[in-house]
């Protein structure tokens, strides 16, 4: 009983763990990387007794500077939904990431653990169902601020995500049919199979316009740039104008977790999740017929590690984009959404479903 | 600008093309920032000047902050002509004579006051100065202060300056105002 107990905890810390310090990361990630991008340095001014360590005490300052600033809440405002709100968005986006496996199975004191915190049977819909309900979080925090940039900014929100939620929907149904299954578990089990004995069967490979099109739509869903038209920091004003210190902090974790998430779930679905390419239970058995044995515990800690590098990769490319492409007018990215990614979806679903017909393996 | 055809407004050839520029850009920097990490010399990965440590050259006519001449004795070779502050298109020079005790010599400033906070710059008072007893040549271009009084430098301030190295680095160190002085 304490030892089961002992493992739920371990698996939700980990990921909880994981998580929130990536997020944290997340923010001198961005920072060092656009830096680098534009051929500047970037923040690396914080330090701790003359320690500056690339910058790295700049997420600390940030996170001081946030907590330490004045909670200001508009007159009109609503008291209850402008300090939910916040929370909300973030909550949601935190417990997302609960069903993504990071690893196969563990064997711990006598008992096989799915490296998962959750283990659900619909991985995939509880996933999209906790990334939809962060919209209310978004529209709560546009209408209770008594502004009407804010409401607006909600509202864009609001239709953007909606939108791009349904492409995202629309464009896993491909891999879902390839895995007969809805549990990430299996859908990252099923990535392993080898194609014609050499090729392993990642989403990337099977189904190249729905990674494309999840990336596109993801990157929507999550309001990052180009798709930033409900926040627009700059000029339009979005959902949290009337936020300061830290509540304002959340949104922005909230925008670092579901990147993250984002990363975890194209991952997961589309780049083999914790699988690397020949690396079986018992160790590497290469096409040509060569081989590794490893142990079980090695074997394990490599699918950790392969996951958490896939992670990381889809990170850097997000970043990428982010600070490279201009941001989309609202009209352009909800005609991007409804006229271009979610017909194409369809298609690519019609596709697949034809392939898997004339294969006849379902 | 010409209409867009139909591969540009595919898009995605588009964003990978900038894609691939920005990546080119990030693995190019990060390659010559390992580079300098490791302690091998090369270009720089960024194009970054960390001011207060490094600064960008200046040049040598650089109008920087004022410094009054000194003579050998350390007297200053002003003779208060009042030609500066006739000049002095803002106004910002402040001066009163007095008898100086070589008779040789016309007069001496007793006090010599310029108002950082009005003057422009403009250097007349250099071109102006028949003694060559006024020069903006210190390399100096930060002094601050928290009230008006403090941009005030007095003659004494203004006598303790040397001028700048032959890179334009400033060889005094700032005169901090009374205001800023802990």
């Amino acid at each position: 009983m304490l030892i089961d107990l002992g493992i739920a905890f371990g698996r939700v810390a980990f990921v909880m763990l994981f998580v929130l310090n990536v997020a944290a990361l997340l923010g001198w990630v961005e920072r060092k990387q656009s830096a680098i991008m534009q051929d500047r340095i970037g923040a690396n001014r914080a330090s701790i007794f003359g320690i500056r360590a690339l910058g790295l005490f700049h997420p600390l300052a940030d996170t001081l500077k946030m907590l330490t600033k004045e909670d200001f809440r508009p007159a009109g405002a609503d008291r209850l939904l402008f300090d939910l709100a916040p929370a909300v968005s973030v909550f949601f986006a935190l417990v997302a990431f609960a069903s993504i496996p990071f690893g196969d199975t563990l064997q711990v004191a006598g008992r096989v653990v799915p490296l998962q915190a959750v283990t659900l049977n619909v991985g995939v819909l509880y996933v999209f169902a906790m990334l939809s309900l962060g919209v209310y979080g978004v529209m709560m925090a546009g209408w209770s601020s008594a502004n009407n940039y804010a409401l607006l900014g909600g509202q864009r929100a609001a239709a953007l995500m909606i939108s791009a939620e349904i492409a995202i929907g629309a464009s896993i149904m491909g891999v879902v049919m390839i895995h007969g299954s809805l549990n990430l578990m299996d859908i990252v089990r099923g990535q392993g199979h080898l194609l014609w004995g050499w090729l392993p069967a990642w989403g990337i490979i099977t189904q190249p316009l729905a990674f494309i099109l999840f990336v596109t739509a993801g990157i929507a869903a999550t309001k990052r740039i180009p798709f930033d038209t409900p926040e627009g920091e700059s000029e339009i004003i979005g959902y949290f104008v009337e936020y300061s210190g830290m509540k304002f902090g959340m949104f922005l974790m909230t925008d670092m977790v579901e990147t993250i998430v984002l990363a975890g779930l194209s991952t997961s679905l589309f780049l083999g999740g914790w699988q690397i390419p020949y690396l079986f239970a018992e160790g590497f058995k290469f096409p040509w017929g060569a081989g590794i044995a490893l142990p079980p515990l090695l074997v394990t800690l490599l699918q950790v590690g392969a996951f958490v590098g896939k992670v990381a990769v889809v990170i850097f490319v997000l970043m990428l984009i982010r600070w490279t492409l201009p941001r989309f007018r609202y009209d352009q990215a909800m005609r991007l959404g409804w006229l271009g990614l979610f017909p194409l979806a369809i298609a690519n679903i019609v596709v697949t479903g034809l392939v898997l017909a004339a294969w006849g393996n379902g | 600008m010409s209409p867009m055809n139909f591969r540009q407004r595919f898009y995605l050839v588009e964003v990978l093309a900038g894609l691939g520029l920005t990546a080119a850009h990030f693995f190019r920097n990060m390659g010559r920032h390992t580079a300098r990490a490791l302690g091998r010399k090369g270009t720089s990965g960024a194009v970054t000047i960390q001011y207060p440590e490094e600064r960008r050259p200046y040049s040598p006519r650089l109008r920087s902050l004022h410094r009054l001449v000194r003579r050998e004795d350390g007297s200053p070779r002003c003779v208060a002509c009042m030609m500066c502050e006739t000049v002095c298109p803002a106004h910002c020079i402040y001066i009163v004579a007095d008898e100086h005790p070589n008779p040789e010599i016309e007069k001496v400033p007793r006090r010599f006051d310029i108002d950082l906070g009005k003057c422009v710059f403009c250097g007349y008072c250099v071109e102006a100065c028949p003694e060559d007893a006024i020069r903006m040549d210190t390399g100096i271009l930060e002094f601050s202060s928290y009230s008006r009084g403090g941009m005030i430098y007095t003659k004494e301030m203004l006598l303790s300056l040397e001028p700048a190295d032959v890179s334009g680095r400033p060889r005094s160190p700032i005169p901090l105002p009374a205001d800023r002085r802990a």
